[in-house]
């Protein structure tokens, strides 16, 4: 067994044990720890494969931020997980139905299924050879260069998706007081501050 | 490279970045008081983009492997909702101001949704399709929800907001579809892979998917259902704009997703076209029978005319989307012309939409009442007006197609049309006595509405050569 195919066992293992875990655990703070374990380990098998800029990705917004979201939410808001969960032995039919179709579709898809005719025509004339080179690069020269249009067109998209957010929200209040950072900062002791000399036994 | 690829796409950079520094400038500047600066602003450089795409520009180019072109059909359809839009933005500042809406947003909203149409008029593949798609749906959600203390408004903009994204998933789940079958997203990929005049069972699955995620956003029936309360529920002026460009993009989109992409197997898709045309001139004629608020009335009108639009395009060949295009020009005009004289509706101060405000309205107010006689005329096909040469053409299209019943059926349905737009005249020249409406203040509105009557009754000469710029639009589109 090489080095390559162990990593490969320990890292599907762990992701397996954290996915497993994660819908079973009681506790839903370690449900999200072991979904945290879950990404990790899928990190480590797309480091195996290759694709190392889709790992520190899938570190970096699934275990970055995604999951210290879902922790976050798991702490501040009090839902009674419990009882979410009560049906499970009700559900867990369904669930397993669902499951034995999906694995059937996996296994259509690596055994008997062959592309359309004329795809491989039209591939070769869109021009979109894989280079050769470091995927990180490649995928920026795809996201880039080859497709800086539709790039830019959904940076619009989303501008127009937080503009619609603003309007539809944001209210001013004219009532409420605000604190006044620049007026604080421009207070002047000399007119703030009025220093008097009390004389003993006179009082003002 | 990349310089004759932003070369070729400038004026909706242009667009897009004008938008986003005005943002920037009203946010940090006056907020809502800058809003007649920037509509005034936005609707002058709208129109001379329009003058620029329209007069300077020729010949066909590709830009960014092929995902955006700049043909003669595309800069038609381009002028046009720039056009549209600008008379919009311009007509709507004083019943924005009455009714307390003058928000910034407004006309950076809506020169963000010209810059997604003119992506969409522009698209030479699937994906820039979507993006252009999705950028002009969403900027028309927020606007139609812009009264957001009105429940009737809300509820506007989310039926839109739901119903749009449904429509969204259909047509990319055809996108998907037809991706995986005919192994590009570009239409000059998808159309090569039709052998003999028809598109393998897969790629037929996902030009079904994508017919109908278009038909939503057309609303053509049997997708139709959220046009009535979206168009009652916005402000007039964003049901104005929604009557207008927007149908004029989705409506050219349409026909270059069909010719450009399965342009080789007209006979897959032509029928199923002329259904959708059928049903929607049908249930637009009849519907709009019962509705006493005009608003809804023109949203079923417009799902009739948009009925007459497809029918050009189920005749499948050039002259049917020259027909097209005219009926669609012709459409604008008329629109706008109507929905200016929406606008100007009120009483003691506030916006009326009910026709039965209209009874007597020619003692009133003569000119007017006789302008929006042409423009109903007009919209009902009667001979003198315009109107009627836009259904003209678009009967001949499918005559010269051999699709006889299609034209039958138009006319069937143009005569039941004529109805209701007859009714509104019965009102205002023969209608009880009611108490009056109050006197229309602004002369934007009254410019437009006499400028689109004039155009019904003097166009007839010569339709204002919007002949020869269609057909030549026509030609660029089906080769």
């Amino acid at each position: 067994m090489t080095a390559a195919a162990l990593a490969f066992y320990v890292f599907a293992i762990s992701a397996l044990t954290g996915g497993l875990f994660t819908v079973i655990s009681r506790n839903p703070v370690h449900s999200v720890l072991w979904l945290i374990l879950a990404f990790l380990s899928s990190a480590g098998l797309f480091v195996l494969l290759g694709a190392e800029f889709v790992a520190m990705l899938l570190v970096i917004v699934y275990v970055g931020a995604v999951a210290v979201l879902f922790l976050f939410v798991v702490m501040m808001l009090d839902v009674d997980f419990a009882e979410l969960r009560a049906g499970m032995a009700r559900y867990m039919p369904l669930a397993l139905l669902i499951g034995v179709v999906l694995l059937m579709q996996l296994a259509i898809v690596l055994g008997s299924w062959t592309p359309a005719d004329g795809v491989r025509v039209a591939e070769s004339m869109s021009g979109l050879a894989v280079p050769e080179t470091h995927n990180t690069a490649a995928l920026g020269r795809l996201i880039y260069d080859d497709y800086i249009y539709l790039f830019q067109a959904a940076g619009l998209i989303l501008l127009v998706a937080m503009i619609g957010a603003i309007v539809l929200t944001l209210r001013h209040r004219k009532d409420v007081k605000r604190q006044n950072v620049m007026a604080q900062m421009h207070r002047d002791p000399a007119r703030a501050l009025e220093l008097v000399d009390v004389k003993p036994g006179q009082g003002l | 490279m990349i310089a004759t690829d932003i070369a070729a796409i400038l004026p909706e950079v242009i667009l897009a970045v004008l938008a986003m520094g005005a943002l920037l400038g009203a946010v940090y500047t006056g907020g809502d008081r800058t809003t007649p600066l920037l509509i005034w602003s936005a609707a002058l450089v709208m129109v001379a983009l329009g003058v620029w795409i329209g007069f300077g520009m020729s010949g066909t180019r590709t830009a960014f492997g092929g995902a955006f072109i700049n043909d003669g059909f595309a800069r038609f359809a381009k002028v046009a909702v720039l056009w549209s839009a600008a008379v919009v933005l311009l007509m709507s500042l004083d019943y924005l101001s009455r009714c307390d809406l003058l928000r910034f947003e407004f006309p950076l909203l809506v020169a963000l949704a010209v810059v997604g149409m003119m992506m969409m008029v522009s698209a030479g593949d699937l994906m820039a399709l979507y993006m252009g798609l999705e950028l002009q749906s969403l900027a028309l959600y927020v606007a139609a929800s812009l009264r957001r203390d009105s429940v009737k408004s809300t509820e506007a903009g989310l039926k839109y907001f739901v119903l749009g994204a449904l429509g969204s998933g259909l047509l990319l789940y055809g996108c998907s579809l037809a991706y995986g079958f005919a192994g590009t997203t570009q239409f000059s990929g998808i159309i090569a892979t039709a052998q003999d005049g028809h598109v393998g069972i897969g790629l037929l699955f996902g030009l079904v998917f994508i017919i109908t995620g278009l038909a939503f956003k057309v609303s053509a029936v049997p997708f139709h259902m959220w046009t009535p309360d979206v168009y009652e529920g916005a402000p007039t002026p964003v049901t104005a704009f929604f009557a207008t460009a927007p149908k004029m993009a989705a409506m050219a989109l349409f026909a270059r997703v069909m010719h450009d992409a399965f342009g080789a197997a007209v006979a897959d898709w032509s029928g199923i076209i002329a259904l959708l045309s059928v049903g929607s001139m049908f249930l637009g004629a009849v519907a709009a029978i019962g509705q006493r608020d005009i608003k809804r009335l023109m949203a079923y009108s417009s799902i009739a005319h948009m009925g007459f639009a497809l029918m050009g395009l189920a005749a499948g060949t050039g002259f049917g989307v020259q027909a097209m295009l005219i009926y669609m020009a012709i459409y604008l005009a008329m629109s706008l012309g109507v929905f200016a004289f929406i606008l100007s509706l009120e009483r003691d101060g506030r916006p009326v939409t009910d026709i039965g405000n209209l009874h007597q309205y020619s003692r009133q107010q003569p000119l007017r009442a006789l302008c929006m006689l042409v423009l109903l005329f007009s919209l009902a096909g009667v001979p003198p007006m315009v109107g009627f040469f836009g259904k003209f053409y678009v009967l001949r299209a499918a005559v010269e197609a051999d699709m006889i019943w299609l034209a039958v059926a138009g006319v069937i349905a143009s005569v039941i049309g004529a109805f209701y737009y007859l009714r509104i005249v019965y009102f205002m020249y023969f209608g009880e006595e009611r108490e009056p409406l109050d006197p229309p203040a602004s002369t934007v509105q009254w410019a437009v509405l006499v400028a689109s009557a004039a155009v019904m009754v003097f166009g007839v000469v010569n339709l204002l050569g919007i002949e020869g710029p269609a057909a030549m639009a026509a030609e660029a589109l089906v080769r």
